[in-house]
């Protein structure tokens, strides 16, 4: 269980051979790749800048985790969150869940995204055309967050 | 002393990224210091009062309820929008 934080490019390859590489008993990995969009909310962005709260930041991604291994059966789990400029195109997270069966992985890869985007203190400034702007929380994250409230996965 | 934290947007509106306040007896909560610092009024008042603000306690997310005591770290953020 890793969680990371960096301002580097991660190598997807390396990473998703890590979540099954040492262990056998792994029948199935889910991954998300989160990536720089071209286009928000109508405007051409050129690059995003990821502010973060150091320290906070690890510890509530460490404790998302917590989370996803108290309702599903995983055997491996890993977050790394970039930081930083970064360009379109470019990368921005990776999430990646091992565990025996298909349905686990693709809940708590899920899971670890909706409660990472609405909990876990990250903020992006778009550069636009018409200059910089922070991008605005979206109520579609928050309900996508809520559904798993009172649900224990499994 | 507490430490009080400000990011992203609200650093860049209100001009600072954090800040030390001595604490007394009328300052139980957070919500208490919000309001503190809503009475310096302008943009203070406009940032702190946005419904959607955040609040996080040692480094943990909490509610504007939250109890506070001496040395402990808090912040105050928008939304937040990584992923």
């Amino acid at each position: 269980m890793t969680v990371q934080v960096q301002t580097e490019i991660f190598n997807l390859n390396e990473l998703n051979s890590r979540l099954h590489a040492e262990d056998p008993g792994v029948g199935a990995v889910a991954t998300f790749v989160g990536y720089v969009r071209d286009i928000n909310q109508g405007e051409k962005v050129s690059s995003l800048f990821l502010e973060h709260y150091p320290g906070m930041t690890e510890r509530s991604l460490q404790r998302i985790v917590d989370q996803a291994n108290e309702r599903w059966p995983l055997q491996r789990v890993n977050i790394v969150h970039r930081v930083g400029l970064l360009n379109v195109g470019d990368p921005i997270v990776f999430v990646g869940v091992a565990s025996e069966h298909r349905q686990a992985a693709f809940d708590a890869c899920a899971f670890l995204m909706d409660y990472l985007k609405t909990r876990a203190p990250f903020w992006k400034r778009e550069e636009t055309g018409s200059g910089d702007r922070w991008v605005c929380g979206r109520e579609s994250d928050q309900l996508a967050a809520r559904r798993w409230e009172g649900n224990e996965g499994r | 002393m507490i430490l009080i934290n400000y990011f992203a947007r609200y650093r860049e509106q209100l001009g600072i990224g954090g800040e030390k306040m001595a604490l007394n007896a009328s300052l139980q909560s957070i919500d208490d210091v919000r309001k503190l610092l809503i009475a310096r009024g302008e943009v203070w008042a406009q940032v702190l009062g946005e419904t959607s603000l955040m609040c996080a306690l040692n480094q943990e997310l909490c509610t504007l309820d939250a109890a506070i005591e001496d040395f402990d770290e808090i912040a105050f953020f928008p939304q937040v929008t990584g992923g």
